[in-house]
């Protein structure tokens, strides 16, 4: 099986984020960054699908900068065969233009199936791996939270809105994973040790036409200081009261 | 005259209430651009789509099929692609609900169009502006799309549904032969009990580690079932990872970003995170015994105090309301 995983590098959760300058970038001095949480359960569900089948390749494929590269070799430690970095210096807004890249690198791999997160924690478009799906004309199923393969054939459950959805399809497909597909391994030290030495392929690439361009970026606007009403069973009263009447919610 | 298309969603044959909100989106455009608004629903033939003149729809398309009674993502974007076509559409509307959030790339890729995901503002000069959370909530993007076609999924309970007078007129379509389906739902597995899905609820309450068991989210069903059927439960990601609750309740940056018009925190420090997915809400009420939490510099209101004490009074005096 060879298997490519589609991965981003972003700024950690715990992030504080501060609008930088241009008032269209955020400040990346003294952030921390990580692979997107999401790719950790596509890289995971990779791993586990080529252990299964006892042979195969899993391939990590990031967009991105070349501080990228970090991040890969994070993908190598846990276990994948090898990387691809298809560098830029300056990522689209387009979601489109970042679907029609990977498409390019992906069309002639002979990929059984390719796994993405199912959303950047980032951007939040939760749109490029069914994008890519649909630009190489083959199936996808996107936020999966459960996923079978057998005989070329498979099973994926993504949960919608009081429910789950049961969808079949053919390889080679496209998966996003959802939290809850597996529960990623983190790098041994034997894996940080072997990635080092595993290979990693930089590759220039651009972008030319996008049709979304940002205009600005903002911090959400602050919430006006709240107040504490009371404290204790005392302070139900008073809650009430305030939702009735001042916040009208009630 | 062009047309700005809201697409419905139907669940069983009715229309979701996000759709209402859909529509009322897509009439804030028309509005700006002189354009028709046209509404249209796929699902099965005798899917409901009367009367939704007054939610703002100037005409409707059902491509009435059952085969599309649940989402097929292929013949759904193929019949959306022939509607959007057919209508010479300025832009093409659509909830960012599990179905919309599927089905919007899709349409766009096929398009080759631009997309704006999860929007809570929209304006128009000389293109669609949308205004989109980024970074879960934590940051702000307003974007500009050009080109044809472009494709806006809305965040449910961002654009509150309008009071309009329009026709509505319902025209009903075959779907288009030889549209391919790349994979099939062959089921949708559903709870024994239905509950509301927390990025749709109008109040939301959430637990966090300050339940202590995972049996004590007993308290928090039950302010929700006090507030009745337009309530669900949240969680923090601390309960989820603990596998107390289902990652479908999580709200934060690896969960889900809610806007409710009212958000009770209970137990919940409130980490960047956390407060990330929910800082959108209208009004938010912390409950919580530490006077220092995060969560109520953020909070409008709140309550320091014993979570297992005030959280009953409180369900017992919101039943009181909404019995009353």
């Amino acid at each position: 099986m060879k298997i490519a995983v589609c991965i981003k590098r972003v700024p950690d959760t715990e992030t504080r984020i501060k609008i930088a300058d241009d008032g269209k970038s955020i400040v990346e001095a003294g952030i921390k960054f990580t692979l997107n949480p999401y790719d950790e359960y596509a890289m995971e569900e990779a791993l586990k699908l080529k252990e299964a089948a006892g042979e195969g390749e899993v391939i990590a494929i990031a967009v991105g900068t070349d501080s990228s590269q970090e991040t890969i070799r994070t993908t190598l430690a846990m276990g994948a065969d090898r990387g691809i970095l298809l560098r830029m210096e300056d990522a689209p807004h387009d979601v489109l233009a970042t679907a029609r890249i990977l498409a390019t690198e992906l069309r002639d791999g002979d990929y059984d199936l390719i796994l993405f997160g199912k959303l950047a924690i980032d951007d939040y478009s939760q749109a490029v791996g069914t994008m890519v799906g649909e630009l190489l004309g083959i199936p996808s199923v996107s936020a999966v939270a459960t996923l079978t393969i057998s005989d070329g054939k498979g099973t994926a459950e993504r949960e919608i809105e009081g429910g789950v959805e049961v969808v079949e399809f053919a390889l080679p497909a496209v998966i996003t994973a959802d939290k809850g597909l597996n529960e990623p391994r983190y790098p041994a030290l034997r894996g940080i040790m072997m990635a080092k030495k595993k290979p990693l392929e930089v590759r220039d690439v651009s972008w030319d036409s996008v049709q979304v361009e940002l205009l600005s970026l903002e911090l959400p606007p602050a919430r006006a200081a709240g107040r504490i009403v009371g404290e204790g069973v005392a302070g139900v009263g008073a809650l009430i009261e305030v939702l009735k009447s001042e916040a009208k919610v009630l | 005259m062009g047309t700005v298309l809201a697409v419905l969603e139907q669940r069983d044959g009715t229309l979701k209430k996000v759709s209402y909100e859909v529509l009322s989106a897509a009439r804030q455009i028309a509005e700006k651009t002189g354009d028709v608004v046209h509404a249209v629903v796929l699902g099965p033939p005798e899917t409901d789509v009367t009367g939704l003149g007054a939610y703002g729809a100037d005409n409707v398309t059902l491509v009435g099929d059952g085969r599309l009674e649940l989402y097929q993502a292929g013949l759904y974007a193929g019949a959306l692609v022939e509607s959007v076509n057919a209508a010479g559409s300025t832009a093409i509307l659509l909830a960012a609900t599990a179905l919309g959030k599927d089905l919007a790339p899709r349409i766009v890729a096929r398009l080759g169009s631009a997309l704006a995901s999860d929007v809570i503002g929209l304006d128009y000069d000389n293109g669609i502006i949308a205004v989109r959370p980024v970074y879960s909530g934590k940051a702000i993007a307003k974007v500009k799309l050009s080109g044809a076609a472009p494709v806006v999924s809305v965040r449910p309970n961002a654009f509150a549904p309008l009071s309009d007078s329009r026709a509505g007129e319902v025209t009903q379509v075959a779907l288009g032969e030889g549209i391919v389906a790349r994979s099939e739902t062959v089921q949708v597995k559903e709870p024994a009990t239905a509950t509301l899905d927390v990025a749709e609820a109008s109040v939301i309450v959430s637990g966090g580690r300050g339940l202590k068991e995972p049996e004590n989210f007993k308290l928090i069903e039950d302010l929700v079932a006090a507030f009745g059927g337009d309530a669900a439960v949240g969680a923090s990601r601390a309960v989820v990872d603990a596998g107390w609750r289902s990652h479908a309740e999580q709200v934060g940056q690896t969960g889900k970003t809610v806007s409710p018009k009212l958000y009770i925190a209970v137990g919940i420090s409130g980490a960047i995170q956390h407060i990330a997915g929910m800082r959108t809400a209208k009004v938010i009420v912390a409950i919580n015994r530490d006077k220092d939490a995060p969560i109520f510099k953020i909070a409008d209101y709140g309550i320091v105090g014993d979570l297992f004490e005030v959280v009953p009074k409180l369900a017992e005096e919101i039943a009181k309301i909404k019995q009353s």
